[in-house]
């Protein structure tokens, strides 16, 4: 009996190492990003590492072909890098969904969610924002032809589908409330449910679904907007530090003149 | 420890997803039960055809994704015009998948009844088809019992896809609570309580079954 | 259904960049899940006093529970009580941890399965109980257990493609971000990409098969 145990006790302690071993090989955050200042970390690594959208046209959309991640987000992104760090290719990317970006943010993976993000009372308790970088608002995609023209139009029997854990999806539960909701991963998905007539609307930022009417002409905005979307960018809350940075990168943006150039680039109203 | 508070509050929407989760899984059941008994008689029946037919079926979907058959359904279905939102989408892919596995399952069923019942049944004037409704099946359905049993199990446990493609079942409702209040651990947690709600009781069923029944032979 | 632009080579690529992700995920999983499987179902069956009926509970526990809720609890929750995953990480050890469950299962009814009397045949004629493990019960074990175990991997290949909640790479994901492109590309991806996993899956199983062959 006494050997039995002691063998017990050998194979407990190799679970044990091999459970560690596994945690212990667990990515390190990309960040080193300890409480407080990632600034420091930052100007160490020499890299800046952002969260952005990979299916999102027009903000941050992943090229298949080329495996390149373009848009609005990634563009500002890369200028801001250049104005801290001096070159833009010491940006890194990583992607996030909606529903990823603040748990990823707060585990140190990423130093700034730059990633459609609205600026919400709610997350200032979560994140710290910086200025706005771009004015959106909520509005709705429906399919050409559609008689939904307005936010009037949802009725109790329309589905309207949204992203899990937007801002897009609570206002819309409080703005029609008798219409029931939809929620998916992404916004990939929520199109593609719409286009397979899993719901009559999408309703997002009118920046994301201008991407989409771009993407399939069969479909088009309506409804004006009836929500005010400033999007910002996110850092860990409490880091006055890179929050100012950012800030002042985002100026200096808006006084050159690059930041129009980015804008026009993007988007066409 | 946990914030009980998160259950309570959201206890409604618990339920919801509670009781889609046994309706997608009990329906599916059902479905597989009927198409799976449908696919083991074309693997047993003496036409090439169809023997191959019901090969070809059961290795396909048992050897690919249920979540890519669940998209298939979801995305593709109101392509071809049918109206199908994700808890029936869902329902139908469980179905689909779970019945290449009773099939197998049934299929075993049969072939484990003595050949000579077969033959008997046959030479006293009962045709192909009442030999397998009188003699035959309800006998392999007694050898059948215990894996239908682990079926369903699996199938609570595979309802869970719903919550990918917007089923209101529990893990959709679990989703939505948790991205409203951030609150991530305890959602999951109180998810998984309602789970084992369900599968653990069948789990000690189907163990009893299996006692049960092997004692009998 | 727009086959011919679906399949362009670059699509093509993609797809199997997302199928060398599955294939990674599972690969590590299974190595790992089996080790870790096959230690708790010999714990079990040894029934070591306490140890045992502890590690019963946690198997029953993971058993019982979905994966895909295994999967979002390793990658979303776990940071709340401070471990904190990558999404490859994460996916890799929820399946581990679940079919390391559904293995030691296996393991243990397979070590059951064995007749007792060889165990006592063993052991009086000087064997110690690690001995017979090793020499006598294990292999015949193990040998009786390769289908279900092959079946057991074959379904972890499988599930790597709930991971795609998580955003792992894999093919699934890769299929989607295709068919956003195009709604004609639907159908004629996900028939390639079952494919892919049909052609691996269905090979293991004739190999399972050939296995229980040569050793019948």
């Amino acid at each position: 009996m006494k050997k039995m145990k002691r063998f017990g006790l050998l194979l407990l302690m190799t679970c044990c190492m091999i459970a560690l071993a596994a945690c212990g090989s667990a990515e390190k955050g990309s960040t080193d990003a300890k409480q407080g200042s990632s600034l420091e970390a930052i100007k160490k690594d020499k890299k800046i590492v952002f969260g952005v959208k990979n299916d999102t046209r027009l903000f941050g959309l992943k090229n298949p072909s080329s495996g390149d991640i373009e848009g609005f987000d990634i563009d500002i992104a890369k200028a801001i890098t250049k104005e801290m760090l001096g070159d833009e290719g010491k940006a890194e990317f990583k992607e996030v969904t909606s529903k990823t970006r603040i748990p990823l943010l707060q585990k140190g993976d990423i130093h700034a969610i730059v990633a459609t993000m609205t600026i919400t009372e709610e997350r200032k308790k979560e994140v710290n924002f910086s200025d706005v970088y771009f004015e959106a608002g909520q509005s709705l995609l429906v399919k050409k032809g559609s008689d939904i023209q307005s936010i009037d139009d949802l009725k109790k029997s329309t589905k309207v589908l949204a992203v899990k854990g937007s801002t897009s999806s609570q206002n819309i539960r409080e703005k029609a409330p008798e219409a029931s909701v939809l929620e998916f991963e992404n916004y990939q998905e929520a199109f593609t449910a719409l286009k397979s007539n899993q719901g009559q609307v999408l309703t997002t930022d009118n920046a994301i679904l201008f991407g989409m009417a771009d993407e399939d002409s069969n479909y088009e905005v309506v409804g004006g907007t009836f929500t005010d979307e400033p999007y910002g960018i996110a850092v860990k809350k409490g880091d006055e530090e890179l929050t100012e940075a950012i800030n002042k990168a985002l100026k200096a943006l808006k006084d050159n003149g690059e930041y129009d150039k980015i804008h026009k680039k993007w988007i066409k109203e | 420890m946990l914030r009980f508070s998160i259950l309570t509050e959201n206890f409604h929407l618990y339920l919801e997803g509670f009781k889609y989760t046994i309706g997608a899984s009990v329906i599916a059941l059902i479905g597989s039960f009927f198409i799976g008994t449908l696919i083991a008689i074309m693997r047993i029946a003496p036409l090439r055809p169809l023997n191959w037919l019901g090969t070809a079926y059961v290795e396909f979907i048992r050897n690919i994704p249920l979540l890519l058959i669940t998209f298939v359904f979801f995305f593709g279905l109101p392509v071809l015009g049918i109206v199908a939102d994700g808890f029936t989408a869902g329902t139908i892919a469980l179905s689909i998948y779970t019945s290449a596995f009773i099939a197998e399952a049934i299929r075993a069923g049969i072939q484990a009844v003595p050949l000579g019942q077969m033959e008997a049944a046959r030479a006293s004037g009962l045709s192909y088809g009442g030999t397998m409704r009188y003699i035959i099946l309800p006998q392999a359905i007694k050898i059948v019992i215990p894996p239908l049993g682990n079926q369903f199990i699996n199938l609570v446990k595979n309802s869970s896809i719903l919550g990918v493609i917007a089923g209101f079942d529990l893990m959709y409702q679990g989703d939505l609570i948790a991205s409203r209040t951030f609150v991530t651990f305890d959602v999951y947690i109180f998810v998984a309580m309602f789970y084992l709600l369900l599968t653990i009781p069948l789990s000690l069923g189907v163990g009893y079954l299996e006692k049960r029944l092997a004692r009998s032979h | 259904m727009d086959f011919i632009g679906a399949y362009q080579p670059d699509h093509l690529a993609f797809l199997l960049e997302g199928f060398a992700v599955t294939l990674k995920v599972a690969f590590i999983s299974i190595i790992l899940s089996f080790i870790i499987g096959l230690v708790v179902g010999t714990l079990r069956f040894a029934q070591i006093p306490i140890l045992s009926k502890v590690l019963a509970v946690i198997v029953e526990t993971v058993r019982n529970l979905p994966l895909l809720l295994i999967i979002f609890f390793t990658y979303f929750a776990l940071p709340e009580i401070g471990i904190k995953l990558s999404i490859t990480a994460s996916a890799i050890a929820a399946l581990t941890v679940f079919e390391s469950a559904m293995l030691s299962e296996i393991i243990r009814s397979g070590l059951k399965s064995i007749d007792k009397g060889q165990i006592e045949a063993a052991r009086s004629s000087g064997l110690t109980y690690i001995q017979t493990l090793k020499m006598i019960i294990m292999p015949q074990a193990l040998r009786r257990m390769v289908p279900p175990i092959v079946s057991q991997f074959i379904s972890l290949l499988k599930d790597t493609s709930l991971a795609v909640v998580i955003a792992l790479p894999e093919l699934l994901h890769h299929a989607q971000i295709l068919n956003g492109q195009s709604q004609s590309y639907l159908l004629p991806i996900f028939l390639l990409a079952a494919m892919m996993y049909f052609v691996v899956n269905f090979s293991l199983s004739i190999l399972a098969r050939r296995l229980e062959y040569r050793q019948a």
